[in-house]
């Protein structure tokens, strides 16, 4: 995901902010179905790579969109840049978009 | 994805350079086609230089305005001054006359009910038969998803998920918009179908409601403002010398 902000945030606001909207949306057990983790966080280019199950995909892209601020005070967009089953074949999708 | 198009894309039009990076990001997003509502009074100049700027960033302007009539009335003689002037013409609901009026005038384009009321949206079977025998479908605006919360949010999901089975049942058709005011609240279309799903709107569905159903409502209305249209089904196919000459 593509996280447009003006201001800097480090990756453990931004998976609370995440958490948080799951919880919200979904409750605590839409949340354990989500299987969400973080994978990596590149600050200099905004890409945050999240995991979930394929199975709740639509949800946590959903919690994701729906979130527009982090501790009520920075304005905020997740963008989803690729989705993949794999991670070397999402690096590859990456790497293509930036070529 | 192909035809991409969000219909509702708030620039604000005084400020240059938030405008340019709203159409930016929208065509970062992949939008083909963006709908911008211009003021009623507003001059040919204006959507002129606005539709340079939007081509520049590699997207179609397509001008639309928001009617908010306190009548049918009201509403009846804004559709005889507008219809004519611009692509889109979308009716924000917000009495039941209104919105039953709206649903069943062949000139209006987009129902839309703003409130999160439940007593103040007026999408129900009656209107959704009015509005499936007109041409009229239903927007949804995902901005005001973003911007409610807690209980709220939940009020509106309810309201969607009732409006959409409605909808659904009687194919009206359903357009998916970002009702954007600033770069925050635009998202891709993979996001706006996720969203969708929040209130049961299929995947498939959605999918048509950012790409298709759109594009067919803009394709239909610039048929009829260009110049070789007369009227329903009757266009000008050659123009020459008379056929007795």
């Amino acid at each position: 995901m593509h996280i447009d902000s003006v201001q800097h945030l480090d990756e453990k606001r931004l998976m609370k902010a995440i958490w948080g909207k799951v919880y919200q949306l979904f409750g605590e057990v839409g949340a354990s179905q989500t299987a969400l983790s973080k994978i990596d966080y590149n600050e200099e280019q905004a890409i945050l790579v999240i995991r979930c199950s394929h199975k709740r995909l639509e949800s946590t892209i959903a919690a994701t969109a729906a979130i527009t601020e982090v501790d009520d005070e920075a304005s905020i967009a997740l963008r989803v840049v690729a989705v993949s089953g794999t991670l070397k074949a999402l690096r590859n999708k990456l790497s293509k978009r930036q070529c | 994805m192909k035809n991409l198009i969000d219909l509702h894309l708030h620039l604000p039009l005084g400020k240059k350079e938030e405008t340019e990076d709203m159409l930016h990001v929208a065509s970062e997003l992949g939008y083909k086609s963006v709908g911008i509502p211009l003021p009623k009074r507003s001059r040919q100049d204006l959507t002129n230089d606005l539709r340079k700027v939007c081509i520049s960033h590699g997207l179609d302007l397509i001008t639309r305005v928001d009617l908010s009539p306190k009548s049918p009335k009201d509403l009846i003689r804004d559709l005889r001054q507008l219809r004519r002037r611009f692509e889109l013409v979308s009716v924000n609901c917000q009495s039941k006359a209104v919105a039953r009026q709206a649903a069943k005038d062949h000139r209006v384009d987009l129902l839309v009910f703003p409130s999160i009321n439940p007593r103040q949206r007026f999408f129900d079977l009656a209107e959704a038969r009015l509005a499936s025998q007109g041409l009229a479908a239903l927007e949804v605006e995902m901005a005001s998803l973003l911007r409610h919360c807690g209980s709220h949010r939940v009020r509106l999901i309810s309201c969607l998920r009732k409006e959409v089975a409605i909808a659904k049942r009687l194919k009206v058709p359903i357009v998916i918009s970002s009702n954007a005011h600033d770069i925050y609240e635009m998202r891709g279309s993979h996001e706006q179908i996720s969203l969708a799903t929040l209130f049961d709107l299929e995947s498939n569905l959605a999918r048509e409601a950012v790409t298709r159903v759109p594009m067919s409502i803009v394709k239909r209305n610039r048929e009829k403002l260009s110049p070789s249209y007369v009227a329903r089904g009757i266009r000008v196919v050659r123009r020459g010398k008379s056929c007795d000459e």
